[in-house]
């Protein structure tokens, strides 16, 4: 049977296929629907883990214990997981382990735009890269058994064109897969200098075998046509080189990591000229100048930025595409906002009022930092808003620690600001710490958390109690507030920049967008009432229009949260259609 | 068939991506290759959002490029305007006349340019412009204005209408599927 699949559905059926029965992963766009996918199938156990370190960790013992098991991540979230994947490179693995992580080229939802390719080679294991969602299918599927065959994690490298692409896909039956026994093996899995030292000396070896496969398996193939140009090319840049170059001659790489040297010698011997076209880092480029074969490749393409076949037309053939612009007037940017009802809203109202340095962190509030509110100072990565007010605090001193604050949202201060809070509070830190408890994971598209109280298969679960939990730390001024409630939530802050201790405040409001929020509907403005003192507009909500002469609400985008009933002086809101 | 490139344009929320699952559909149902690029994640959060449907005998990249488009469907007039040099000198905007103000505008930053559609039918002969939110209103839920586009999509393409109400049949809620019949029809009699 032939499906339309995103890439990441298809992933998700290919583990399904291989006979996975564990899966465990943190969401992080554009890695998300994988395990949601998979959590779809009752024969494989998935769960949303704390954080990528800890969802590897539950991946690789899953393995150890016989099971073919999967975990998945965006880019940034490997960074999390290298701990546990470089040294699970030495131990190996008994059931089959597969690290799925993708990338975010031209950063679409990320904070940067790192090559998870560098990965593979720092770590020695192999990397498979897919090119549409049946490679997908097919590469995770292969990816199982050269696991076991090998003895090695293997990582298969998507990214957002990838995994956001819909393509068709075969869909086959699921395979009986066994699991394995466990043996206790100390010297493979206990991994301290005398027995990591052997096993260094096994992955080296397992590399040369695995470099004879990249030479020789259907992985990677030419595809010949005109041989006055040769293109080496993998993943997304591969339909996007067939699409600039049409009927030249291509080596498209399945396997990335190790790269087949004797392959690309023969292709290039055959080719007149040579190019490479990869996302983004120039990693094959290198290799093949290692090899001594002169290759294009970054001196015409770049490494910032998505590609796109124009784009090569453009850098390679210097064919630019002209359009006749409609008009020569600026268009306006549409830039995400925080969606009219957001708890996150009121939050920022305070913060912005009160003026205060605000150390910030990963997730819907991170919009924080634009206009209107532009009340976020910095974002580095997941749960850093805690370290760094730390720090600035070290830094420039009390005074200025009492006018900064962190803000995290639930779900990344499970991940890993608990870390850096009882860093404060061991080292006799004062931050301010507000934790935004909207119940879900907002960004990725609603995902449980362990401070939701379900699972990823939305069975009831135990809940973590932030406020117990930040007690239980060493934190004895925890408040609970309603971002709502403006004028409550301004002294609750004031109170906490002001003591002379650590504190949290919980911010607690759930998602506007969780079906279980209802709101009064959309609300008008009443032309008498309205005294044009923009006070509402301060508030920053996308439904509230400056008409210049009037001040209007967008009735198809206002919920009717009332945020706005709460800062205006002249009760000039009322219902619409009233 | 020629390759056929698809655009939906629009605004974070504004319910894009069921008409790029119907088109997907619809090319399946063709026996076409066909890829259908979506945006996920940030950029969904009331941002310009853009999806790109091809299909025909073998598609590569998932990607539509400017002076690409046979089609391009804009759930707002803004975002037409941001898309409009994708389109093929002779492809068809269709474009829902709706105004959302994006923050730059609501903060007085900049200005929503005047007269789009007049602009755009300077350079672009085949235009339709109707406003599907007063039409989804009419036909029961003002949800439905995807559904009413798509009726005008399904028109201005040549395929079978009924490979087109199969999939709609399969795409939608068994319980929105009257609303969606009806706004798709009053779509295809535009």
């Amino acid at each position: 049977m032939k499906k339309l699949m995103l890439g990441n559905e298809a992933v998700a059926r290919g583990a399904y296929e291989a006979g996975v029965t564990v899966a465990a992963a943190y969401p992080g766009t554009p890695s998300t629907e994988i395990t949601e996918n998979i959590a779809k199938y009752d024969e494989i156990y998935s769960e949303w883990s704390p954080n990528e370190k800890v969802a590897l960790e539950v991946a690789v013992g899953a393995s150890i214990a016989g099971a073919r098991a999967i975990c998945s991540m965006k880019h940034v979230g490997l960074n999390v997981a290298a701990d546990p994947l470089f040294t699970a490179s030495y131990t190996g693995v008994n059931g089959g382990l597969v690290i799925m992580v993708a990338d975010d080229p031209g950063m679409h939802s990320s904070q940067n735009e790192q090559d998870s390719r560098c990965y593979a080679k720092g770590a020695k294991v192999p990397m498979l890269e897919p090119s549409d969602s049946q490679e997908c299918k097919d590469f995770v599927k292969k990816a199982f058994e050269i696991s076991e065959k090998y003895d090695t994690p293997v990582i298969v490298r998507l990214s957002t064109r990838i995994s956001h692409s819909q393509s068709i896909v075969e869909i086959s039956d699921r395979c009986d897969y066994k699991l394995k026994d466990y043996v206790k093996d100390p010297a493979k899995y206990v991994m301290m200098p005398a027995m990591a030292r052997k096993r260094h000396v096994e992955v080296e070896k397992r590399m040369a075998g695995l470099r004879e496969l990249s030479n020789t398996d259907e992985f990677n193939k030419i595809e010949w046509g005109n041989k006055e140009i040769g293109v080496i090319t993998s993943g997304i840049a591969y339909q996007y080189a067939r699409e600039a170059f049409g009927d030249v001659s291509y080596l498209k790489l399945g396997m990335v990591h190790p790269l087949p040297d004797k392959l690309i010698k023969e292709f290039a011997s055959q080719v007149k000229t040579l190019y490479i076209i990869e996302e983004l880092e120039p990693y094959i480029e290198d290799f093949v100048k290692t090899l001594g074969i002169k290759a294009i490749g970054k001196e015409k393409l770049p490494v910032i930025g998505e590609y796109s076949a124009n784009l090569i037309r453009e850098k390679i053939f210097d064919k630019k595409i002209e359009s006749k612009p409609v008009t020569d007037e600026e268009i306006p940017i549409r830039p995400p906002v925080m969606c009219p009802g957001c708890p996150h809203r009121g939050m920022y109202y305070v913060l912005r009022k009160l003026k205060l340095t605000v150390s910030g962190d990963i997730g819907c509030y991170t919009l924080g930092a634009l206009p209107p509110t532009q009340s976020m100072d910095t974002c580095v990565c997941m749960g850093a808003s805690i370290g760094a007010a730390l720090g600035m605090e070290k830094a420039r001193g009390a005074e200025f620690g009492k006018k900064t604050v962190a803000v995290i949202g639930d779900s990344t201060f499970i991940h890993s600001g608990i870390t850096g809070l009882i860093d404060v509070v061991y080292n006799k830190g004062n931050s301010t710490v507000i934790i935004l408890d909207n119940s879900i994971t907002g960004m990725t598209g609603h995902q449980h958390n362990p401070t939701t109280g379900f699972t990823i298969k939305g069975e009831p679960t135990k809940q973590v109690d932030l406020e117990k939990l930040c007690n239980a730390v060493g934190i004895n001024r925890v408040r609970i507030a309603d971002p709502f409630n403006i004028k409550e939530f301004e002294k609750v802050v004031k109170e906490e920049i002001e003591a002379d201790e650590p504190s949290v405040i919980i911010s607690q409001r759930p998602c506007a967008l969780l079906k279980t929020v209802k709101f009064e509907g959309p609300l008008k403005i009443s032309i008498e009432k309205c005294k044009k003192c923009k006070m509402c507009l301060s508030v920053g909500c996308p439904a509230i229009v400056d008409k210049g002469d009037h001040i209007e609400v967008n009735e198809a985008l206002c919920v009717g949260c009332m945020l706005c009933t709460k800062v205006c002086n002249f009760n000039a809101f009322e219902k619409a259609g009233e | 068939m020629e390759n056929l490139n698809i655009m939906i344009v629009g605004v974070g929320g504004q319910g894009t991506l069921l008409a790029s699952r119907v088109l997907g559909n619809v090319a399946m149902k063709m026996d076409h290759d066909v890829k259908v690029s979506e945006v996920h994640g940030m950029a969904q959060r009331g941002g310009s959002v853009v999806t790109y449907v091809k299909m025909g005998k073998k598609v590569y990249s998932p990607i539509i490029e400017k002076g690409e488009a046979d089609i391009i469907i804009a759930f707002e007039r803004l975002e037409a305007l941001r898309w409009i040099d994708y389109l093929k000198q002779d492809g068809t905007l269709i474009v829902n006349d709706q105004r959302i103000d994006p923050m730059p505008v609501i903060t007085g930053k900049a200005k929503y340019p005047e007269n789009i559609l007049e602009k755009i039918k300077n350079n672009y002969k085949s235009v339709v412009a109707i406003d599907a939110l007063k039409i989804a209103k009419e036909c029961g839920n003002i949800k439905a204005v995807n559904t009413v586009l798509l009726g005008i999509l399904a028109k201005s393409t040549n395929i079978d209408k009924e490979i087109w109400l199969e999939s709609l049949k399969e795409n939608v809620p068994a319980k929105a599927i009257d609303v969606n019949l009806k706004a798709f029809e009053a779509g295809y009699m535009c």
